[in-house]
């Protein structure tokens, strides 16, 4: 009874959110990085439909360092962008693939999420993905 | 044809008469991968003075700091730019984890503080320079997020990029990964500490700036 109690115990608080990409299409830069920020504040980690452009990326670290100095016991986040290869695929697959990131935007993506005291770090290489949890 | 014309005319009249030497070099990278450590190197080459402290706790480089003329002569060929050492870039920052280098909890608060200000400067200056020299350890895992957020920001901003693969005295060093994990860059080996493979530096730095 006690070991089950103290399982729960090292379980809670793991939250995951789902957004997909429809949800912040039409929002401004400052408005997706503020809901995804919200969201990390909650202690969430973000599994984000598609990806951010390199300017929200870099205005999503802006805006966490100056939470840093601001929000208590908040140190930041861990981040990762999963894309499929497409070395290997047909042209036209390539082909296709690109014409519809450029109508819709690049959302065959994932972009990772998650505030730096939950997500102790995330490797990352081409492959595969691990989320080391503290 | 005409765009072709055009573009070909206007190279020759600048490389003629606008001999540009203004140049703005960034130096962006993670934190702790030798950015300054090679600006360094180039600084005491050229001008004989340091341009900054170098430290193995993270976070040593906490403003942006700027050398206004830095001159290379070099094989016959000569070179003028305005050096711009940037903090790494993170996305996290825990008073924490400088208390293990030894630093007191008033300290490393203070240091956390100035690094977060730091960042948003260093990510600031990158709609201000005209050419970067990314800097990475090349003993570490270069598929870090923080580095293909920068990289990713300065194809965007359409802005050349070298990449300097540090600290190739270690052991643990990798470059054929660094070059694996940015195929269209030209990555160029180095140990900033030991002055290894620094002519090669030169003439990529060279290279780099042909394009701006």
């Amino acid at each position: 009874m006690m070991a089950k109690k103290k399982k729960m115990k090292s379980l809670k608080g793991l939250s995951l959110q789902v957004i997909p990409f429809s949800e912040i299409h039409n929002l401004t830069i400052a408005q997706r990085v503020k809901k995804i920020l919200n969201l990390i504040l909650g202690n969430r980690i973000v599994i984000l439909h598609g990806r951010l452009r390199p300017e929200e990326e870099a205005r999503l670290i802006e805006d966490t360092m100056a939470m840093v100095d601001h929000v208590k016991g908040f140190t930041g986040i861990e981040l990762a962008v999963i894309e499929p290869d497409l070395k290997e695929q047909t042209i036209f697959f390539k082909f296709r693939h690109g014409i519809a990131k450029r109508l819709v935007g690049n959302n065959s993506a994932l972009t990772i999420v998650g505030p730096a005291n939950v997500v102790k770090e995330i490797r990352r290489d081409p492959k595969k993905l691990e989320l080391m949890l503290s | 044809m005409l765009k072709i014309l055009k573009k070909f005319s206007m190279r020759v009249w600048r490389g003629i008469f606008s001999r540009r030497r203004d140049f703005k070099i960034g130096f962006y990278g993670p934190p702790n991968a030798g950015k300054t450590s090679l600006a360094n190197r180039i600084c005491k080459d050229w001008t004989g003075e340091e341009m900054g402290t170098v430290s193995n706790v993270p976070h040593e480089t906490r403003r942006v700091q700027i050398k206004e003329e830095v001159n290379i002569k070099y094989k016959g060929k000569e070179l003028q730019f305005k050096m711009i050492d940037t903090p790494g870039i993170a996305t996290k920052i825990d008073y924490e984890n400088f208390l293990k280098f030894g630093l007191k909890k008033g300290t490393a608060k203070k240091r956390a503080r100035e690094a977060t200000q730091g960042i948003i400067e260093a990510i600031q200056w990158l709609d201000d320079v005209d050419a970067v020299i990314v800097v990475l350890d090349s003993s570490q895992n270069p598929y870090s997020q923080v580095n293909i957020t920068i990289i990713g920001n300065l194809v965007a901003r359409k802005i050349p990029v070298l990449i300097v693969a540090n600290k190739i005295d270690l052991k643990k060093s990798d470059v054929k990964k660094i070059e694996r994990a940015f195929p269209e860059y030209e990555v160029v080996g180095i140990s900033a500490k030991e002055g290894k493979h620094i002519d090669d530096f030169y003439e990529s730095l060279y290279k780099l700036t042909k394009k701006i």
